[in-house]
């Protein structure tokens, strides 16, 4: 490959570490602070991608609007929407066991699937939707690509600094708290149960955003890419890699496992011929495998989590 | 169509999430884990089923038993392989283990079967009419043998020691360490008998629809709706509910699209979540 | 020699030690009694025999044999049942099973040990096919001390078995715990009704903050003017 093409696939590469990142960040928020088992990462991301895109798209004929309104529009929507959908499962899920916030987790990712492969009218189906407009485009003839992974670097940078101000904070603290004893926390009052979702409509928001800058940076979103693999299932590896209750680590997570998903496509791509077509499965057992084995013998992840430094007073 | 129509398909759908439900019910009663791979142990039975059933032309009743025994061994061991490791730890480990393990079961099926629709057999079945019903002789086997299924779970949690002790897990497991019962062998039971029933589920569903990599993860939310619904950590809740998730699924029809029929099993899980938290039958709590 | 010793147990759940030193002993036929107040880690003083806790340090004999640090359910089969405060029935399951379920390592007969439940327990007889959570306090108390009686056991540990109870059950449950003792049952028990478990007991122990404070036989330690006004309410 020439050193341009090389660059191209760099640029390229890095965007979509940035969103994962940012899933990965999100995620933390929710699983690493508050012990939150989010199994329908796809739900808010998918809410959030489409959301975005219906709200800039020029009017089309194929799904509901396009709005044609400016890009900041579509992503506030996005995160908005998202946060109420998340709204709306924490409170269902709120005082119960852990596993059936993962239960009523799936059934919403289940939903939005459902709802984005039969309501044409509003997703577009499985044709998908189109033309959706990157931002910041012609801003500087021939840097569209370059300029788009700053301003989503600009973002995961944002949101990663958000994430560590929380965690040193009092909030960050409870939450901690809560996470360590699940009974004792449920038996304290509402405050404390507000915290939890509190943080888990955030992390959903920060999903919603990854969402939006997933859709203008591919440009034609469809059903296949928001499957729970690619959506939900790929994003916890990262943070149970990268280490769950560590933003470094879940950022670090998104990067590694990225490059490992890369490379096992190059993998399979040498197999022979006959092979080829199952060959996606093939990536899916090689992930699934490097979970149980993370489990098993680093639990904690690349970067533990480490207790947030007390705070200077000066 | 006709509601006692609907009815049937109800029973019959709803007989093959009861016999998942039993296996989720007694993993998350003795292990306290909700186990999101039970839907992909159920097609891997059902698939297994295929060798047998379909590629050597053996009868059901030679190749279902297979199947049964086969995916109680796959259940066993990955316990053996994952999950025994986890069980010391938080019990959330072990659910985003077994979600891990449900991708890896998927994947496994995709790369060797393909990832396209099979069906058992091959021509269409001329359904039984009864007054004006229409019952096809596959829906009457898997009829009988979730009857048959059901009675031999229920004969062996009523009668046998083991039965009972797991049951006595279930209620509570600190009572019984601290009687003297063997919580190894136990667990070790909870995967037979949840995986065999997974196995069966798997191969009826196969044999009432097709074969489909993804048709157990697609049963997966109604199956844990019914074992919410009867009280988790329930066994015999979770084959009333079953049956009313079932039949609900189906009824549904009538009203929506039937492209959301799983969104129904959801639906009536968020009822029960803020209505009555603890099952028709209130079992274990969910707090 | 005593039937259980246990001699300067030092220990917890985790980092932190709750038990400092303690010393206690059984004597068979025994019933010995520990009092104290809230915190004091009477429980966790029985929870350490039954080896439900981490020693750091100390030695627990019983009948002639160190059991330290053995697993709760080689701790059973030794001779040794554990009836905890809260949550000693298996609910769904009926008064039959949960008492087959004591037996659960033995695998002979268990038909004469039932029957000396039932004897021990007349109202369990007719209960017997009736689940346990739908029963009464005092009853279901019944069902946790017959579940842990079907082993015959040596020494049953008693988790204050009256807490809870109304005033009727606990003369009731007093009762009970001496008929036990009669059959030669050697009985070690927490109890928050110091006064009525020190008139049974043979001996008592007074425990506060994790350590050994007094100890003598129960009249002793009823007539003692300090331990009355610390622990005994006046």
């Amino acid at each position: 490959m020439e050193l341009a093409g090389l660059l191209t696939y760099g640029i390229f590469f890095l965007t979509l570490v940035g969103i994962y990142g940012l899933l990965a960040l999100g995620l933390n928020v929710q699983w690493g602070y508050a012990g939150m088992l989010n199994i329908g990462v796809a739900a808010f991301f998918t809410v959030g991608a489409y959301t975005s895109a219906i709200i800039t798209t020029a009017e089309s004929s194929g799904h509901l609007g396009g709005f044609g309104l400016p890009f900041p529009v579509g992503l506030a929507s996005a995160m908005a929407l998202s946060g109420i959908l998340a709204l709306g499962v924490g409170l269902i899920t709120l005082r119960l066991r852990s596993d059936y916030l993962a239960i009523a987790s799936i059934g919403i990712a289940e939903i939005v699937r459902l709802t984005l492969k039969n309501e044409g009218w509003l997703t577009g189906g499985v044709r998908g939707m189109a033309g959706i407009p990157r931002p910041l485009a012609g801003l500087i003839p021939g840097y569209d690509a370059t300029l788009y992974l700053l301003l989503v670097l600009a973002f995961v940078a944002a949101v990663y600094w958000a994430n560590e101000r929380a965690w040193r904070s009092p909030w960050g603290r409870v939450l901690r708290a809560i996470r360590e004893n699940e009974a004792a926390a449920r038996a304290m009052g509402k405050n404390s149960l507000l915290f939890r979702l509190q943080a888990f409509v955030l992390g959903a928001v920060v999903m919603g955003l990854a969402g939006a800058l997933y859709a203008h940076f591919v440009r034609f979103i469809s059903p296949e890419a928001f499957n729970p693999l690619f959506a939900t299932f790929l994003i916890w590896v990262m943070l149970i890699a990268g280490g769950s209750g560590n933003n470094r680590g879940a950022l670090l997570g998104a990067f590694v496992i990225w490059i490992v998903w890369s490379a096992t496509e190059i993998f399979v791509t040498r197999l022979p011929e006959d092979l080829v077509t199952r060959a996606g499965a093939l990536r899916v057992l090689l992930i699934g495998i490097l979970l149980q084995v993370i489990l098993l013998a680093r639990p904690q992840g690349i970067l533990p989590e480490r207790p947030p430094r007390p705070e200077r007073h000066e | 169509m006709d509601i006692l129509q609907l009815l049937i398909y109800g029973i019959v759908l709803g007989g093959v999430i009861a016999l998942g439900a039993i296996g989720v019910s007694l993993t998350f009663g003795i292990l306290g884990f909700a186990n999101f791979s039970h839907g992909d142990l159920m097609s891997t039975g059902a698939y297994i089923a295929l060798i047998f059933f379909t590629t050597l032309a053996w009868p059901l009743w030679i190749a279902l038993p297979i199947a049964m025994i086969a995916t109680a061994a796959l259940a066993l061991a990955i316990d053996r392989s994952l999950y025994r490791w986890f069980r010391t730890r938080q019990p959330v480990i072990l659910l985003i283990s077994s979600f891990g393990v449900a991708l890896i079961l998927r994947s496994l099926v995709q790369m060797i079967w393909g990832p396209d629709t099979i069906t058992y057999q091959t021509g269409i079945q001329m359904p039984y009419r009864v007054a004006g019903l229409r019952i096809r002789p596959d829906q009457i086997t898997i009829l009988l043998c979730t009857i048959f299924l059901v009675l031999a779970v229920h004969l062996f949690l009523q009668r046998t020691k083991m039965g009972k002790a797991m049951r006595a897990m279930a209620d509570n497991p600190n009572l019984a360490r601290l009687s003297g019962i063997d919580t190894e062998r136990v667990v070790l039971w909870t995967w037979v008998l949840g995986g065999g029933l997974a196995g069966a589920a798997g191969v009826f569903l196969g044999l009432d629809t097709r074969l489909h990599p993804e048709m157990g993860w697609t049963l997966l939310l109604p199956i844990f709706a019914a074992a919410i619904l009867s009280g988790i950590g329930k066994p015999y809740g979770a084959i009333v509910g079953g049956l009313v998730i079932g039949i609900v699924q189906e009824m549904s029809t009538l009203v929506i699209a039937a492209a959301y029929k799983p969104a129904i099993a959801f639906a009536i899980l968020v009822v029960m979540l803020i209505v009555r938290p603890t099952g028709l039958f209130s079992g274990r709590s969910t707090v | 020699m005593s039937l259980l010793s246990m001699e300067k147990v030092t220990g917890g759940y985790g980092e932190a030690d709750i038990l400092h030193d303690v010393t206690l002993r059984v004597e068979a036929g025994e019933i010995v009694v520990i009092v104290g107040p809230n915190g004091a880690g009477k429980s966790t003083a029985m929870k350490a025999i039954f080896g439900l806790l981490k020693l750091r340090s100390g030695q627990i004999r019983f009948d002639g044999q160190d059991i330290t640090n053995w697993k709760p359910d080689r701790v059973v089969r030794r001779g040794i049942c554990f009836v905890p405060q809260t949550d000693n029935v298996f609910p769904t399951l009926t008064v039959q099973e949960n008492l087959e379920m004591g037996a659960f390592v033995r695998n002979d007969d268990i038909r004469p040990a039932m029957e000396r439940v039932f004897e021990l327990f007349p109202p369990l007889r007719e209960k017997r096919r009736q689940a346990a959570g739908t029963l009464s306090g005092g009853q279901r108390q019944m069902v946790a001390m017959g579940r842990a009686l079907m082993l015959d056991p040596k020494l049953l540990l008693l988790d204050e078995p009256t807490a809870g109870l109304s005033p009727i059950f606990i003369d009731q449950i007093f009762q009970i715990v001496k008929q036990v003792n009669a059959t030669g049952i050697g009985i070690l028990m927490v109890e928050q009704n110091a006064k009525q478990a020190l008139a049974i007991a043979n001996r008592g122990y007074v425990m506060a903050q994790g350590a050994n404070r007094h100890e003598g036989t129960g009249q002793e330690l009823l007539a003692d003017r300090e331990v009355a006004e610390m622990f005994l309410g006046g």
